[in-house]
Parts: structure tokens; C-alpha cells; sequence
């Protein structure tokens, strides 16, 4: 589903990912675990179509480089982004918001659009589901939301759009047990042979609710290290200071 | 491609940029007594019509053009331009739409506002203000009926001499300031609506300005009377063709309700803005003032302004009359080179008198945009009250917004609100937007009609749509 092939990132002329590699098949959750200033935002943020870096080395997604395709089209075609700083945007209703970009979705994915009532029995469905506050549909896009309201209101966007692929940065910091299990709950829903996720993270905690399949260690751009679920449990005894 | 985008596509450069290719009568070049003279007469004005002219005139002379505006322009030649210019087939008054030069109902039909009876836009009488005439006013019969008169301003002096005499000058006096002495005597053709004691106007009544002739100043004048108890909504509408040259559009609007009547005002100003790269556009130099004669009275103002070079006017209100309420809605909004300074003034002279102030300013391109605004309380207006907010929304770094609020409270037992703020529209909120799969133009649209949203919901319905998407087109180009 999603091929890196030597990807090189810079930032104002300094280095952040080098010869970056990482192959992600149909259902597969993959872990990218690594300490700050590592690159993992640099990331997702390249993934999802964020400008002001330059870029070499080759992205895929579904056979099709990515590079050519406006942020808006790897959305259409299925790539999600759970924000690590979900944006509030002020004078915008959640609701509003929440329908136009799936209504956007689904018309660039040739389905049909939704009406007002078909879509807010599929919004209070899915709010429920998530333990998302209902009244807070009715807010400002985020404006006032707390840390983890907002970070729900990520997962319940991803529970609409019903992405192929879901990237969740650091999703899980800043979160209490409760919400951290919600999170989980949203994710292990989506979750089966076709669809796949990309979870970055400081923290082993959130592996503990979604088993990843397969872990990796990021330091200075570049994976240094690649294993299975229990990667993470030796990182977290050990921490990466003492990790190699 | 489907049709909302064919539509914006359509909309991308400005759609009512054609020019109509009719013959004109002109007054000749130039602004002296026998020009003024010369409008007069080939409207047919009694004496006392030709006087407020040439008072207005004499008065003029001795005023100085204003310079303290922070959009700076060109000097404005006034010996260089035509003062009046009518289609020919204007001359005698056609009797009814069937008589109307077909190139006239071409134009109205090609700007969406149809003439004919059978096409008419449903529930909205509309007066039709071509350079310096009006050319149709539609459902005069129906209004008639209810004894609303809603006709041109150059019909009212003959028909109505008492009523227009009466008010006419009475809110803008015809020695007020430069460009409102100028208009007082010059003015060309405007609307005039008197509603009568009692009555509620069944529907909205409109005006549609166009600008046609080249190197023409277009003077409208518009005077709205709504007597006691009664009730209007009224909107105007206003385009111009492309053209290379600046044009002056120095309108004088006046107001007036009576004990307990409502004016509701609403402006959706589309002036040709200018190209890319600033060159042309409308000066639009307005006088727009209400007067809250009666106690219990209210005026509302409700504008959008997206078109201009430059736009400079403040609709006010003079709240006299007891418990009389003052509201200015406004969403101004410049692109490219476009340059406004607008608000209003709230001049709080009666007891109990409130006002409302809800501005918001959108700057894009290279545009500047000042809000500026008074709000005057005066030591008679007890227990009075104004709230003002003003928020801008800047787009890219290009582009400036400034407020300047005066306030004067001259009364112990009145207070006064302000709130103001600026934001932008950052990388990472459209970022956001594209990651949620809209387009960047999408992204824009919807951040900026939510920050428009307490405006627009105060248009006419039918008009709110029209006005919501011409605010996304004129933000058009503006981000990515």
C-alpha cells in the first residue's frame, strides 16, 4: 500500500529524515517509535502533503507517486493524517466542517453525497461510538475543545472518512487512560486486512491497547532498528538513550 | 466539471465587465452652473429643485476635497469629466418595457435582473439606474396598491413635490462635505420609496446601479421615508464594465423613519474592482445616512462590499428619537490592489438609544483595508448603549488592516463596548482543511464565511446565498 524508497527530507537546508525505508502492506499496523527531533513528524507531515520541504527518494501509494498529488488528493484517496496539533479554526461549526470534508471525500471517490440527515445519524452514530461529546458538534472547529477532545474529534474524523491508511501522531500524548482506550477502541474498529495504520509515538502505552505488527526505532532519520510488538516493550525498559 | 465549479470558473474574471454599446446623451464635459443648468432642465425640475442644486453648487465651491482617508488616489480632474449621460432612447420616457430599447433589457437580463413581467425575480420589486436615468421599475402596481410609492428619484420631484421637498437634504444637508455637496448638485437618478403610516412593505424593494458610460460619474440619489409604524427592506445592487480609467461613484443615500418604523438597508456593492495589478476600478465615495426621527424607530445597515478600487463610505445613523436602535452590519473585503476605509457613525442624540457595530474585514493581495468608525454619545442620550466589534482577517503578508475607532461619551449614564480582533488565515489551518480533502479555495471559502457568518445571516435570504458566494470569488486567487 504505501512504499518509502530512500526518502531524504530537508528544512531550511538542515538534514531530517536520510535514506528513510518503510513498506506498509494492506492491514498492517505499523509502530515508528523514536525521541524528539527524530524526524517522526517530519514524517507524517510529508506524507500528508505539508509544503516547505525539500524532498528526494520515492513515495508510493498504490502504485502512484505521491509527490504528485495535491494534499486534498492523497485525502481522497485515503490517506488520514491524525494531527498531533489538531488546528482550531474559529467561526467554523464542527458539524459543517465535518460534513463538507466527507462529503468532499466521498464525491472525489465517485459516492454518493450525503444529505443533512444522513449525515448527522452517521455523525451521532459514530460520536457515540467514540464517547464524543455531542453538544460539542455544535462548537467552533476545536476552538475551546480540551487536549483530548480534540484528539477524539481526530479519531472521529478518521472513523468517517474511512481511510486505507490512517497516520496518527502522537495521538496518545496528552491523554488520560479513559480517552487513551477510546483512541484504541476507534482504531481497532477500522482495523482489518485492508486497511492499514502508521502509529508514531514517544510511548509504549498506546501499544498496549493496539498491538502493532510490526515496530520501529527512529533516530536521526533513519530506522535503526525494526521487530515485532515486543521491540517496544525492550525500548521502553531500556529507553533510547542506551538503545542500540 | 461540475456546475459549482463551472460557475466560480465562470465568475473568475469579472463577469459583468461588458460594456453596452448604446447611444448616449450627454451633458456637456465639465462641472459649472449652466451643466448643472443643463441636468435640471432635460429632467424637467421645477424651480425649487434647480435652487438645492445650485445652493449645493455655490457651497461646493468654497469646500476642499478631504485628504485624511488612508487610501490615497490620483486628483480627480472634476472640469474632466461628464456629469450626465443617458441612453437616447431614454429621451422620451418609454411607457411601459415594451417600449424599452431592446439593448437595455439585454443588458438587465445579461446581469441576472430581469426586466420582463413574466421573468421577474419573485417578491422583489427592483429599480433599474442605468449611468444617469432609470430605465424600469417593476410592481409599481402592486405597491401602489398599498400606497407604497417606490419610484425613480427624478419621478418623485415631479409626482411627489411635497414628500421628496420635506426630506430630500433633511439627513445629508446639501452643505454636509465635499463629495455629498458635490452629489446635492449634480445627482443624476436614484430610488425613492416612501412606505405609508401603518404599513408593512410585502416585499423587498431593490435598486440596481449600473455604470455603463465611459469617463461618466455616476451621482446616484436615493431618499427612503418610512412613516410611522411601517416597515422596509431594501437592497441595492451595483457592477461596472473593465475599463483602464478610475470612475467616480459619489452617492448620497438618505433614511428617514418615523415613530416606531423599521429601514432595513442592505448593500451588496460588486463595482468593478480593478485588475491585478490595480489599474481601474469604481472610486466609490458614498454618503449614506439614517435618520431615527421618530422614538421607538430603527435604521439597519447591512453591507457587503467586495468590489472598488477603492471604497470609502461610512453608513450612519443619527439616533434622535427616543429608544431608537442604530445596527451596521458590514463584511468589506479587499483583494489584489483594491483599498477600502469604511464603517460607520453612531450618533446617539435620544434616551435610550443602543446601537450595534458588527464589522468584519477580510484583506487579501496586496489590499489594504481600515476600519473606521465613531461612536457619539451625547449628554441628553441617557441610558444609551452602542456594542462594537471589528475583526480582521488577514490573508497572506502582503496585505494590511487597520481600525480606527473614535468614541466620544458625553453621558455618565451610558456605556460603550468595543471588542476588536485580528487574525489570519495560517499554512496550517488550510493545511488541515487539504488534509480533510477540500481544496484549498474550499478551505478558504468556508473559514472565511464562518468568519462572515453573523453578517450574512442578516441579508435577505434570497441575497445571502448570492452574497456568500461572491465572497468566495473575490477572494478568488488569493491562497496557494
Amino acid at each position: 500500500m504505501l512504499r518509502i524508497n530512500k526518502l531524504n527530507a530537508k528544512i531550511d537546508s538542515k538534514e531530517i529524515l536520510r535514506n528513510f525505508s518503510l513498506n506498509i502492506n494492506p492491514g498492517e499496523v505499523h509502530a515508528i517509535m523514536g525521541p524528539n527531533g527524530s524526524g517522526k513528524s517530519t514524517l507524517s507531515n510529508i506524507l500528508s502533503g505539508k509544503k516547505g520541504y525539500e524532498v528526494s527518494g520515492e513515495v508510493l501509494f498504490e502504485e502512484k507517486d505521491l509527490f504528485e498529488l495535491e494534499t486534498e488528493e492523497r485525502a481522497h484517496k485515503g490517506i488520514f493524517l491524525a494531527f498531533q496539533y489538531p488546528l482550531e479554526i474559529p467561526g467554523v461549526n464542527t458539524n459543517i466542517f465535518l460534513k463538507t470534508s466527507l462529503n468532499a471525500v466521498r464525491k472525489a471517490r465517485g459516492e454518493k453525497e450525503l444529505d443533512a440527515i444522513e449525515f448527522l445519524k452517521l455523525v451521532k452514530e459514530k460520536s457515540k461510538e467514540l464517547k464524543f461529546d455531542e453538544e460539542k458538534l455544535n462548537r467552533q472547529l476545536n476552538v475551546g475543545f480540551s487536549g483530548g477532545e480534540k484528539k477524539k474529534n481526530e479519531i472521529l474524523q478518521m472513523s468517517l472518512l474511512a481511510p486505507k491508511l490512517s497516520i496518527l501522531d502522537e495521538t496518545d500524548s496528552g491523554l488520560d487512560i479513559d480517552a487513551l482506550r477510546i483512541v484504541a477502541d476507534g482504531v481497532n474498529t477500522l482495523r482489518d486486512n485492508k486497511n492499514s495504520f502508521l502509529i508514531i509515538t514517544h510511548y509504549q502505552r498506546l501499544l498496549d491497547y493496539i498491538k502493532p505488527d510490526f515496530v520501529h526505532v527512529l533516530m536521526d532519520g533513519k530506522i535503526i532498528k525494526s521487530g515485532g510488538a515486543e521491540l517496544a516493550l525492550e525500548l521502553e525498559k531500556k529507553g533510547y538513550e542506551n538503545f542500540n | 466539471m461540475d456546475n459549482r465549479q463551472k460557475e466560480i470558473d465562470s465568475l473568475k474574471d469579472y463577469k459583468y465587465g461588458f460594456t453596452t454599446d448604446i447611444e448616449n446623451t450627454r451633458a456637456p464635459k465639465g462641472l459649472n452652473e449652466d451643466v448643472i443648468r443643463f441636468i435640471s432642465n432635460i429632467k424637467k425640475e421645477p424651480q425649487w429643485m434647480l435652487d438645492f442644486r445650485l445652493k449645493a453648487f455655490e457651497r461646493f465651491k468654497q469646500l476642499k476635497e478631504p485628504d485624511w482617508q488612508k487610501p490615497k488616489y490620483p486628483k480627480i480632474d472634476y472640469q474632466d469629466l461628464y456629469y450626465y449621460s443617458a441612453p437616447k432612447s431614454m429621451k422620451d420616457k418609454p411607457k411601459n418595457l415594451d417600449d424599452l430599447d431592446p439593448k437595455l433589457l439585454e443588458t438587465y437580463k445579461k446581469l441576472g435582473i430581469p426586466l420582463q413581467e413574466q421573468k421577474r425575480l419573485n417578491g422583489i420589486a427592483v429599480d433599474a439606474v442605468f449611468d444617469s436615468v432609470s430605465v424600469a421599475t417593476t410592481f409599481r402596481e402592486e405597491l401602489t396598491k398599498q400606497g407604497i410609492i417606490f419610484c425613480p428619484i427624478s419621478e418623485a420631484i415631479q409626482n411627489h413635490p411635497e414628500l421628496v421637498k420635506r426630506y430630500l437634504g433633511s439627513v445629508i444637508p446639501v452643505t454636509d462635505h465635499f463629495f455629498a455637496t458635490l452629489n446635492s448638485a449634480v445627482f443624476t437618478d436614484g430610488s425613492f420609496a416612501y412606505i405609508p403610516e401603518g404599513v408593512r412593505c410585502p416585499m423587498e424593494l431593490s435598486t440596481y446601479f449600473r455604470i455603463n458610460a465611459s469617463n461618466t460619474g455616476q451621482f446616484e440619489r436615493t431618499l427612503i421615508v418610512a412613516d410611522k409604524g411601517s416597515y422596509v427592506s431594501y437592497l441595492e445592487g451595483c457592477t461596472a464594465p473593465m475599463r483602464d480609467e478610475n470612475q467616480l461613484h459619489a452617492a448620497n443615500v438618505e433614511l428617514v423613519a418615523l415613530d416606531d418604523a423599521e429601514i432595513k438597508y442592505s448593500t451588496v456593492q460588486n463595482w468593478y474592482p480593478g485588475d491585478k495589478d490595480g489599474k481601474g476600478g469604481i472610486y466609490n465615495f458614498v454618503t449614506k445616512r439614517g435618520l431615527c426621527k421618530g422614538k421607538n424607530s430603527k435604521i439597519s445597515w447591512t453591507q457587503v462590499e467586495t468590489g472598488s478600487a477603492i471604497t470609502w463610505k461610512y453608513p450612519s445613523c443619527i439616533l434622535k428619537g427616543d429608544n431608537s436602535v442604530g445596527e451596521f452590519y458590514s463584511i468589506a473585503i479587499t483583494n489584489n490592489h483594491q483599498k477600502a476605509d469604511t464603517g460607520t457613525k453612531m450618533i446617539h442624540l435620544g434616551k435610550n438609544t443602543k446601537s450595534k457595530i458588527i464589522s468584519k474585514g477580510i484583506s487579501a493581495g496586496c489590499s489594504d483595508m481600515t476600519y473606521r468608525g465613531l461612536v457619539d454619545i451625547s449628554s441628553k442620550a441617557t441610558n444609551s448603549n452602542n456594542y462594537t466589534q471589528c475583526d480582521s482577517l488577514l490573508m497572506g503578508n502582503k496585505c494590511g488592516a487597520h481600525t480606527v475607532p473614535y468614541i466620544k461619551n458625553k453621558n455618565s449614564e451610558s456605556n460603550i463596548a468595543h471588542e476588536a480582533t485580528t487574525s489570519k488565515i495560517s499554512e496550517e489551518q488550510l493545511h488541515y482543511c487539504q488534509q480533510r480533502g477540500l481544496s484549498a479555495e474550499e478551505a478558504v471559502g468556508l473559514i472565511v464565511n464562518g468568519f462572515c457568518k453573523e453578517v450574512l445571516q442578516q441579508l435577505p435570504m434570497e441575497f445571502a446565498v448570492e452574497a456568500q458566494k461572491l465572497v468566495g470569488i473575490s477572494l478568488e486567487g488569493s491562497v496557494g
